[in-house]
């Protein structure tokens, strides 16, 4: 029972963080029909920035994680100005490329830049917890807490400010909304700017559990595809309750399923799910 | 020749079409007029296939081919325009127009492979359909063109020309004279009229009430989902529902 | 339709080139690159008749291409079969799974296509990665015979460089075929506009099904000469990156062309092997570059000579995109960059 416990756990904390991942890629998706395969790789950077800060220039944590959301707001923004924005009138399929070579691109970089190593980050909380009888590192505690707290805070940006709730009803309801009047190019800037920022978030938060290498953003890339089709492409709601589910999911069959095949249970869930709703789970009706 | 018994469609909570009792006689037109947002493209969406109705039934010759799917109602003679003419710009009239003969065809991916006697023959059949529909829809010259190079009342009739080369019995036509001119609406007319002639039933959706008004034998109209009326021109034209709901004004000033 | 390259000497001409370099040169190097260009090439071309032709973009292939090797690779060596039976069996098995596999996704539409290709081809790499027992995962397969037909050894570089620009010819003669045919119209027109298709009495799943297979057991195909080639195989054969590859290739060629697969294959691959020295950074070059084609060359290089070519013939106006892109707003959405003009 205890292992149990300790699987949700570890199951909320993966959960945290591919909820903040696939927020960023179903808001995306929501405002440019674009599914950005480059967003695992964003997620990526934004963990070297952390480590680097941390390790080569002596900045404690906190200041680390400020200073590597702020570096990936500023990339995802030129991503958006220099890539995105000029093939937004071309045919979708064609932006989606784009993205996978910006994918290609980055990852190739990395790895030139920093090797293949894998990194570790020492957490400056290793202390750890007795909670109900079960002992949690206090790192976990501070990935599940953040992710909550950065949640709400951008639903609170979603619902009480003027672009914020465009974002919302672009990203929810794909036509309509741009008769509003808002600048369209300001949105799309705002949304890769929150994604990517996000991902910085999440990847930082995440840094001192799992490593740090090139290649760390791809699975978690393709897992939040795997939750954001499964929660409806779009839906902001949807990407939240599927990364924790997926998290659980992973964590507690973990135990349970040989841990080689653990990775293709997320898939097969998907192959699974869309073979019986070709749309998604939350999705409504197409036809 | 088709008939709909309270046929219904809802998208989520929005009922776009309201359990309609219509009939389209042989060798007639028939038209579908209503505002915007009425429901008629999705009427026809449901006669054709392409969605399944929420409820209500389809009977094309007295067979029910309610759940039919879009293509199996082609073969069986319904063919359509769609109110976005969909052809392939980059592509010639000719390209267009080729594959509209392909459900008369059987050759597979074998036959094709190896050009077979049998998928020759297809083709040259298919390349011919497209010839005679371009001819008869008066656009013979435009054969070689792009689509994208064609003026919008072109490729209406090269659309009507795509629908034709299916062989159909019932034509179904989705705004044929939207964005295009007086002049080239009344030569349109000229066209629906000949494929009434040359033995179709045609059922037309329009804006265009002076058009509709002379070539409609019957007519339909739809508000909201719901059927208000039903008659013949003149019947609707004094129809006071419609009047009101739709045509606005005097009867005899919108008729003319 | 045109063909491209039109003249009629130039496909000759090109054979005759392909056949005679055996006799010119025995530089191994050469003939080595030469049969891995042959060998992608026929996955590419596999790739450009479901994505390009008929409009569904699959990164699926690099994980059929896999599934072909690991066929013919494990037929071979485990189960000592001869060549030509696991080259069929190989060849079957890649086009029966395509089978399923379309049956399930080919229902999704767009991006949910793409996404769950992806995803389809994370399973089969992972499965080869970690079904160890079978496939020896990461330690890699070893040991698989050298081809034999009849009494006749494929041992050396030459003969396998027949043998596989043998069933390069083949099928893109069979690809010509189908595309200048009803049947590739068929699929071009799902492309265009599925609700259009359906209309005109297209019955649009059985065709994409067909297109799908069929680009699956050219991956296949392909996978399994590269086993009987190489003789060696590991799990990256059908890893991911490949599937992007793949797809770079193709945009450099020309998506929807029936040339851009050898073409795109052949320079993007040259060019790689200019860049040895980067092996793994080769991508700081061509991620990039697969942006600017997008956005600058979206036809590829025989899209963009076949429109060249159009425009001095004065057939295709200036205008044509964005004309294009005002008439059918709704329907250029799914539709891959590309033209059949040039088929
Ligand atoms: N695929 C769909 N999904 C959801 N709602 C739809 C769909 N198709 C149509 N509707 C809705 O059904 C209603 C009827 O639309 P329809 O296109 O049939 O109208 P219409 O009479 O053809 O209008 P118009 O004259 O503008 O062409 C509208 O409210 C529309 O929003
Ligand atoms: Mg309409």
């Amino acid at each position: 029972m205890e292992l149990f416990f300790q699987q949700i756990v570890n199951g909320l904390v993966l959960g945290s963080i591919y909820s903040l991942v696939a927020l960023g890629i179903t808001l995306i998706y929501g405002i440019m029909q674009l599914p950005n395969f480059a967003h695992g790789h964003l997620y990526m950077l934004g963990a070297y920035v952390t480590f680097f800060m941390i390790t080569h220039y002596g900045l404690s944590y906190w200041p680390a994680i400020l200073f590597s959301v702020a570096a990936l707001v500023v990339i995802g923004m030129l991503l958006e100005r220099l890539v995105f924005r000029p093939l937004h009138h071309a045919p979708h399929i064609n932006s989606m490329i784009a993205s996978i070579g910006v994918m290609l691109f980055i990852e190739a970089t990395a790895r030139k830049m920093w090797g293949s190593d894998y990194r570790r980050l020492d957490s400056p909380y290793d202390g750890v917890i007795d909670l109900f009888g079960l002992t949690i590192t206090e790192q976990r505690i501070i990935v599940i807490l953040s992710a909550i707290a950065l949640m709400i805070g951008l639903n609170l940006f979603l619902k009480r400010t003027v672009i914020g709730s465009t974002i919302e009803a672009m990203a929810q309801n794909r036509e309509g909304a741009f008769l509003v009047g808002i600048n369209a190019n300001k949105v799309s800037l705002m949304t890769f700017a929150i994604a990517s920022g996000l991902a910085a978030a999440a990847a930082s938060l995440a840094a001192p559990i799992n490593l740090v290498y090139p290649s760390m953003g791809a699975m978690v890339n393709l897992k939040a595809f795997v939750i954001i089709v499964l929660g409806g492409m779009g839906s902001i709601p949807g990407a939240v309750l599927g990364g924790y589910i997926l998290g659980l999911a992973e964590s507690i069959s973990g135990t349970y399923i040989n841990s080689e095949y653990k990775d293709l249970a997320a898939f097969a869930l998907l192959v699974f799910i869309l073979t019986v709703r070709p749309t998604g789970l939350f999705a409504k009706e197409a036809r | 020749m088709l008939k709909t018994e309270k046929l219904t469609k809802s998208f989520g909570g929005n009922i776009a079409v309201n359990a309609v009792d219509f009939q389209i006689n042989q060798g007639e037109i028939t038209a579908i007029i209503g505002p915007n947002g009425a429901g008629k493209t999705t009427f026809f969406n449901l006669i054709s296939g392409l969605h399944r109705p929420t409820s209500g039934k389809i009977f094309l010759e007295g067979e029910d081919v309610t759940n039919k799917p879009s293509y199996e109602i082609a073969k069986m003679g319904i063919a359509r325009t769609f109110q976005t003419t969909k052809l392939f710009a980059e592509a010639t009239v000719m390209d267009n127009l080729i594959i509209g003969h392909r459900l008369r065809t059987k050759s597979g991916f074998w036959s094709a492979v190896i050009r077979s006697k049998r998928y020759r023959k297809e083709e040259s059949e298919c390349r011919e359909k497209a010839l005679q529909v371009l001819e008869f829809v008066g656009a013979s010259e435009l054969a070689n063109r792009p689509v994208a190079s064609i003026s919008q009342e072109e490729q209406k009739r090269v659309a009507i020309a795509l629908a034709l080369a299916t062989d159909p019995k019932l034509v179904l036509l989705d705004e044929p004279a939207a964005g295009i001119n007086a002049d080239e609406t009344s030569g349109l007319a000229e066209l629906i009229k000949k494929m009434k002639q040359a033995g179709l039933t045609i059922c037309i959706i329009e804006h265009k009430m002076q058009m509709i008004m002379n070539l409609a034998d019957r007519i339909m109209v739809l508000n909201q989902g719901t059927k208000i009326a039903e008659g013949t021109p003149a019947e609707i034209s004094r129809n006071e529902t419609v009047i009101e709901a739709y045509l606005g004004g005097t009867p005899h000033a919108q008729a003319h | 339709m045109r063909s491209f390259p039109a003249s009629k000497w130039v496909v000759p001409a090109l054979l005759l080139v392909a056949l005679a370099i055996p006799l010119l040169t025995d530089n191994s190097y050469y003939l080595n690159m030469l049969i891995m260009i042959f060998i992608w090439t026929i996955a590419v071309s596999g790739m450009n008749m479901i994505a390009g032709y008929a409009g569904q973009l699959s990164l699926a292939h690099a994980g059929f291409f896999g599934m072909g090797a690991y066929t013919l690779g494990l037929l071979m060596a485990k189960a000592q079969m001869s060549f030509l039976v696991s080259l069929v069996m190989a060849v079957a098995l890649t086009g029966i799974v395509g089978a399923v596999v379309g049956m399930i996704s080919l229902r999704l539409k767009g991006h949910y296509f793409a996404i769950f290709s992806l995803c389809m081809g994370v399973i089969i790499s992972l499965v080869i990665e970690k079904w160890e027992s079978l496939t020896e995962g990461v330690r890699g397969l070893l040991g698989i015979p050298i081809p034999k037909i009849g009494s006749f050894e494929f041992s050396t570089v030459t003969s396998q460089y027949y043998l596989i620009l043998f069933f390069l010819v083949l099928a893109m003669f069979v690809n010509r075929q189908i595309v200048q045919s009803l049947v590739g119209r068929t699929f071009i027109s799902i492309r265009n506009s599925e609700e259009l298709a359906e209309a005109l009495g297209i019955n649009v799943m059985q065709s994409k099904i067909l297109a799908f297979v069929h680009s699956t057991v050219l991956a296949g195909l392909a996978g399994a000469l590269y086993a009987g080639y190489l003789r060696f195989l590991g799990p990256e054969v059908a890893s991911i990156e490949h599937a992007f590859e793949m797809l770079l290739y193709l945009l450099v060629g020309g998506i929807s062309t029936l040339w851009g697969p050898l073409v795109g294959t052949a320079l993007v691959m040259a060019m790689m092997q200019l860049l040895q020295s980067w092996q793994d950074y080769r991508m700081i070059i061509f991620g990039p570059i697969l942006v600017l084609i997008v956005m600058f060359l979206p036809h590829g290089i025989m899209g963009a000579l076949a429109r060249l070519k159009m425009k001095r013939q004065s057939v295709l106006p200036e205008t044509i995109d964005n004309e294009n892109r005002v008439i059918e707003k709704g329907t250029t959405d799914r539709r891959l960059a590309g033209g059949e003009i040039d088929a």
